[in-house]
């Protein structure tokens, strides 16, 4: 049925068009023959088409166009008429003895806007004729058409301010009087088209409606345009008139639409010098008006306004904008009592970004708004509707936008009590929010207490908040936890008193995280305390008066005291690797503050993880090289300690499950005698005890291969332990003698060219980078080159297989630039 | 042969010829003639001299034996349910000749002087009042010959000096109520009837609304009275429904239309009255309709 609606209507409109062309045609005719009366005669024919009751408004807009564009034709014949010396008032009478009132209003139009362009009589009259006749239209589209026309036509002819149609009778006052009537009487007629028809298509009429809705609103475009109407004009004459008739006309759709055209047609400083009057009529308007839309692209016209130019804002202080939007909100929301709690929350973030932009300096008023908001939101609870709560993080968005900075906003004593009603999701979001504000300003939160309110704010990231569903998406929990982490990082203040109690804060936050939480807050909180430390140690040199140690004051010790708690922590998740690393890295750092008793503590720690938490192989692998690579570094134990500390390693060393990796892991170990600057700890005999160790395990490994598989596997592990050799020589360890790293040398070559061994590139180049190395060492010149020429090796067979390895070489450079042996490049990289 | 004498048997043996005197300057009017043709005839009022000349000629080679030439000027109303039956309202007789033989083209002077003509010339439906010049050339034994000259008669009335408006409420009740004014009772030929319709109370769907012209024409008496009535114009004044409170102008020019002065009683033969009536149109196509009677009166124009 609809679907046939449409098609009749495409017919009557071709029907219509039609009829209009053929009577069009025979108006040019008469026009071409200077044949007024038939003229008038076709005209009238050709707008009779426009009498249709049968079209919607777009369909009828159409047809209107092209009867439009006749118009112009006519109306140009009418002024060449006049000119010819046909009295333009004869022709005014003339087009009025139309019998149809829609063609005879028309052609009145279209004679009368030829009328005022002749001068013959004061614009005032015509105009005042013309919109008093028009009244004859009473059907809504006709008539708003019609008078859209006579807008249209009367447009270029008001008697504004320095218009040619000014005079001393015609003044721009009778120029606002007409459009305003023309106005109002099209709002009337756009009104009335809601209770006409049936019930059952209010939908349709809603939509058709909205299609017009321009024509209206083009009125008071209209009057914007006019020059004449300045400040007092509008706050005097138009505004109240133009309210009046929007609260009269007692319509949603009507009042929500002019006001917003109220709003976006006129100039900022007439909105701001009558806002009084503006905002007088909200609350009288229909209670399913969307006022929070329309006040709150006031207040973002008026925001703008203000952000335009610095100049504007004492108008705004003059005024009082901030205490009457206020009190007009506050009203608003009284007086619409069902107005859900989203559109008040709108008003009040609209409100709230007007302030911050007028009003920077007055965080009082920003936290007033924030009040009012809370007592609004008090009465409902936590919030679950979804838009509502969207619109609360765009309020809580804004100071922090605008202040680009969460300092201030951390001032603002509402601001957290508005988030307490947010959902947990959404209460999250908006600490994410402000964790990213954070980050992109680069902001320093350089007290507790500011910390304090900070983590209060993101309570949602920090820990499970009550009734809180879990299932949260894997990969958003751990951006959240990550940028939590990186927000740690940020906290900074030079006073070491105050960052040690930044620190405790954060700690006290951080530990109800629970073990989800835990893995990704502890490592930052410890590095952040360990930054500290190392502060402390240089200040601590600076000014020897005040040594650490002074219980008064922060001391590293203090701060290790809390890293110890802090980190098992951990344990509750658990997270022995993690811990393990941590504990390790703070060793270091009271390696750092001579603090042996400390450091053996954390070893201890780390030891115990190991024993006790590392299970997995693997694990225990990376985590053995991490201690040894830690331990290798530590200055401050006494031989005691470090005894205890090495002969552990080596003894984990020797207790890795895979024989590779036990070799490797002896092989490391042999760094923990030799300490290169450190002459008390260079024990060249234990050095050659493990590198012996080594290479009986590889040996080892090999049989056990050739047991297992029927080949001996990769010479790998003995090019390595070669290396080790190479270096501690290098280093000057009597216990390395070149007789044994030439055997050893041998041994290797032998073993890649047995036919038992699986050819591997990865070792013949490893080898023939290692002997590039010795080759280059040799022609380096100077006290090194003399030790390497010491060792021999067989030119012809090395340079063959230099050549081989051209091809397949990939740690060549490695080894070529660094003049440590590949491996321990490794230990180093682990222990960061 | 035959066919000349034929001819010359049922032809008058003379032509008669009626020419007013001032008929160079006098100003023409239309008139409709019965058969639909218009002719343009002059243009008298009350009171003025109607002279003029008449000349009889003879046909070649015959004289006119007459016992009497006479001119009359009537005022006829005939009704057209009497067709043919005329009523003289007035009759004045000039005596042209005394009897004798015309043989050669022969031209009397005749005048009316300030002649009484209180009646316009009027054209209706039922009725017609004419004015008309007869010329008549008594004979022995034959026929008269008889000549007509018509004429139109219209008479200036002042502007009056009472003209009220007319103001009125109608409706039907809970339904429509209005309130129509129109600035005048009495309207000239030429005038612009002004007014307005204000709504009071609207409960019906209106579609349009229209204001029509009416000519009530009644002619004879008593029990033989015949009342016609005309719609002369039809004038829309407005298009949809308005609501209560909305006002409507009406702006209707009376020079397009034919019209012509209210005739209250014309020798208690016919009467012409004008009516206005507002005619409101609902959606069922159900007509709401009031009329009031206006006096229209021919104003001297000024020109």
């Amino acid at each position: 049925m609809i679907a046939d609606g449409v098609e009749n209507e495409e017919k009557w409109l071709a029907a219509g068009i039609a009829g209009l062309q053929q009577n069009a045609f025979y108006m040019h005719r008469a026009l071409d023959s200077n044949n007024l009366r038939d003229a008038l005669k076709y005209s009238a024919q050709m707008l009779s088409e426009l009498r249709t009751s049968k079209l919607s408004p777009h369909k009828y807009y159409e047809l209107y166009m092209r009867a439009f564009d006749e118009l112009r034709k006519l109306e140009m014949f009418f002024k060449e008429e006049a000119r010819r010396g046909c009295s333009i008032i004869d022709l005014y009478e003339l087009v009025q003895h139309a019998g149809n009132i829609l063609p005879r209003l028309y052609l009145l139009c279209t004679v009368g806007s030829v009328y005022i362009k002749s001068k013959e009589a004061p614009a005032k009259d015509v105009l005042k004729d013309l919109v008093e006749m028009c009244r004859g239209i009473q059907h809504p589209v006709r008539g708003l058409f019609l008078r859209s026309y006579l807008s249209q036509v009367s447009r270029d002819k008001l008697p504004d301010i320095g218009s040619e149609y000014e005079g001393d009778a015609d003044t721009v006052v009778d120029a606002v009087e007409f459009v305003l009537q023309n106005f109002t009487e099209m709002n009337k007629l756009w009104v009335r088209m809601q209770h006409q028809g049936p019930a059952r298509e209010k939908e349709k009429r809603e939509k058709e409606r909205s299609e017009l809705r321009d024509l209206v609103g083009k009125n008071l475009h209209v009057l914007s345009q006019i020059e004449g109407v300045d400040l007092d004009m509008y706050k005097d004459t138009v505004l109240p008139r133009v309210l009046e008739q929007v609260v009269n006309c007692k319509d949603e759709i009507a009042q929500f639409y002019l006001m917003d055209c109220i709003i976006q047609v006129f100039p900022d400083e007439y909105h701001l010098q009558t806002l009084e009057i503006l905002l007088g009529a909200c609350p009288q308007l229909q209670p399913s008006v969307d006022i929070k839309t329309v006040l709150s692209r006031l207040m973002e016209r008026l925001s703008n306004y203000a952000a335009s130019s610095a100049e504007v804002l004492p108008e705004f202080l003059q005024v009082e904008a901030f205490s009457k939007l206020n009190n007009a909100i506050g009203k608003v929301i009284e007086a619409q009592v069902d107005m859900p709690i989203f559109g008040a929350v709108t008003l009040y973030s609209s409100l709230l970004t007007f302030t911050l932009h007028v009003h920077p300096d007055r965080l009082d008023y920003a936290d007033q708004v924030l009040g009012a908001c809370v007592k609004k939101l008090s009465s409902k609870g936590k919030l679950d509707d979804s838009k509502a709560t969207k619109q609360i993080v765009a309020l809580l968005s804004a100071p922090l936008e605008k202040y680009n900075d969460i300092v201030t906003a951390l001032k603002l004593s509402n601001y957290p009590r508005v988030m307490e009603y947010l959902d947990i999701e959404t209460n999250k979001i908006m600490a994410t929010v402000i964790i990213q504000s954070i980050m992109k300003n680069n902001t320093h939160i350089s007290t507790a207490d500011k910390v304090e309110a900070l983590f209060e704010l993101m309570t949602g990231l920090i820990k499970d908040l009550d009734g809180a569903e879990e299932e949260v998406d894997e990969d958003d929990f751990k951006e959240e936890q990550n940028s939590v982490a990186r927000l740690i990082q940020m906290l900074y203040n030079d006073d070491q008193e105050e960052m040690f109690q930044i620190i405790c804060t954060v700690k006290k936050h951080i530990m109800t995280g629970g073990p989800k939480r835990l893995p990704f807050t502890v490592p930052p909180l410890v590095f952040l305390s360990l930054k500290l430390v190392r502060r402390l140690q240089g200040s601590s040199q600076d000014q020897e008066e005040n040594p650490f140690g002074d219980d008064s004051s922060t001391s590293p010790k203090k701060i290790f005291q809390l890293l110890n708690q802090t980190i098992e922590a951990l344990s509750i998740v658990p997270a022995p690797e993690l811990a393990l690393r941590l504990y390790l890295q703070c060793a270091e750092a009271a390696n750092d503050c001579d603090l042996e008793p400390v450091a053996y503590e954390f070893f201890t720690q780390a030891y115990i993880l190991y024993e006790e938490e590392v299970s997995d192989s693997k694990a225990q692998v990376t985590a053995l090289h991490l201690i040894i690579g830690t331990l290798q570094r530590m200055h401050v134990f006494g031989v005691e300690n470090r005894d205890t500390l090495t002969h552990k390693a080596t003894g984990y060393s020797a207790k890795l499950l895979k024989k590779p990796d036990q070799c490797r892991a002896v092989y490391g170990c042999a760094h923990l005698f030799w300490v290169d600057d450190q002459d008390n700890m260079k024990d060249g005999e234990r050095v050659l005890i493990c590198l012996k160790r080594a290479l009986r395990i590889a040996n080892a490994a090999q049989q056990m291969s050739n047991a297992a598989r029927g080949n001996t596997g990769s010479v790998l592990l003995f090019v390595e332990i070669l290396n080790k050799y190479l270096y501690f020589y290098e280093k000057g360890n009597p216990q390395i003698t070149v007789a044994a790293i030439q055997s050893l040398i041998e041994l290797i070559t032998t073993e890649m060219q047995s036919d038992n061994s699986p050819p591997d590139p990865a070792a013949d180049a490893f080898l023939a980078s290692t002997l590039r190395y010795l080759q280059f060492q040799k022609q380096k010149g100077g006290a090194i080159s003399e030790k390497y020429e010491a060792i021999k090796i067989w030119h012809s067979w090395w340079s063959e297989e230099l050549d081989a390895s051209n091809a397949s070489s990939v740690l060549t450079p490695c080894v070529l630039v660094n003049d440590t042996v590949v491996i321990f490049t490794e230990l180093h990289d682990l222990s960061v | 042969m035959d066919q000349n004498y034929l001819i010359g048997a049922f032809k008058p043996s003379c032509n008669i010829s009626i020419t007013f005197s001032d008929a160079k300057n006098r100003k023409q009017v239309p008139m409709k003639k019965e058969n639909g043709q218009t002719l343009m005839v002059p243009l008298f009022h009350s009171q003025e001299n109607i002279a003029g000349k008449i000349s009889i000629e003879p046909l070649q080679g015959k004289k006119v034996d007459q016992v009497g030439v006479k001119v009359e000027l009537l005022g006829q109303i005939e009704m057209y349910f009497d067709r043919g039956n005329f009523y003289d309202f007035a009759s004045l007789v000039r005596e042209l000749d005394v009897p004798g033989e015309i043989y050669e083209r022969k031209t009397y002077p005749f005048e009316f002087s300030t002649v009484e003509m209180p009646y316009e010339t009027y054209n209706g439906v039922n009725v017609r009042l004419r004015y008309v010049l007869k010329v008549t050339v008594t004979r022995a034994y034959a026929g008269s010959i008889i000549e007509y000259q018509d004429f139109v008669v219209s008479n200036y009335s002042p502007p009056p000096p009472i003209n009220n408006s007319i103001k009125m409420e109608v409706g039907i009740e809970d339904c429509l109520h209005i309130e129509f004014e129109y600035n005048k009772s009495k309207y000239h030929l030429k005038d612009v009837i002004i007014g307005k319709i204000y709504f009071l109370l609207v409960r019906i769907k209106i579609k349009n609304m229209d204001i029509e012209i009416r000519r009530r024409e009644s002619t004879g008496s008593g029990a033989n009275t015949h009342v016609e009535t005309e719609t002369l114009a039809k004038f829309e004044l407005m298009d949809g429904a308005p609501v209560r409170g909305e006002s409507i102008p009406i702006r209707l020019f009376l020079s397009p239309y034919e019209l012509t002065p209210t005739h209250r009683n014309i020798n208690n033969k016919f009467s012409v009255k004008y009516y206005l009536n507002l005619v409101l149109v609902d959606e069922e196509d159900r007509r709401y309709f009031k009329q009031q009677e206006i006096t229209i009166y021919r104003l001297q124009e000024s020109s």
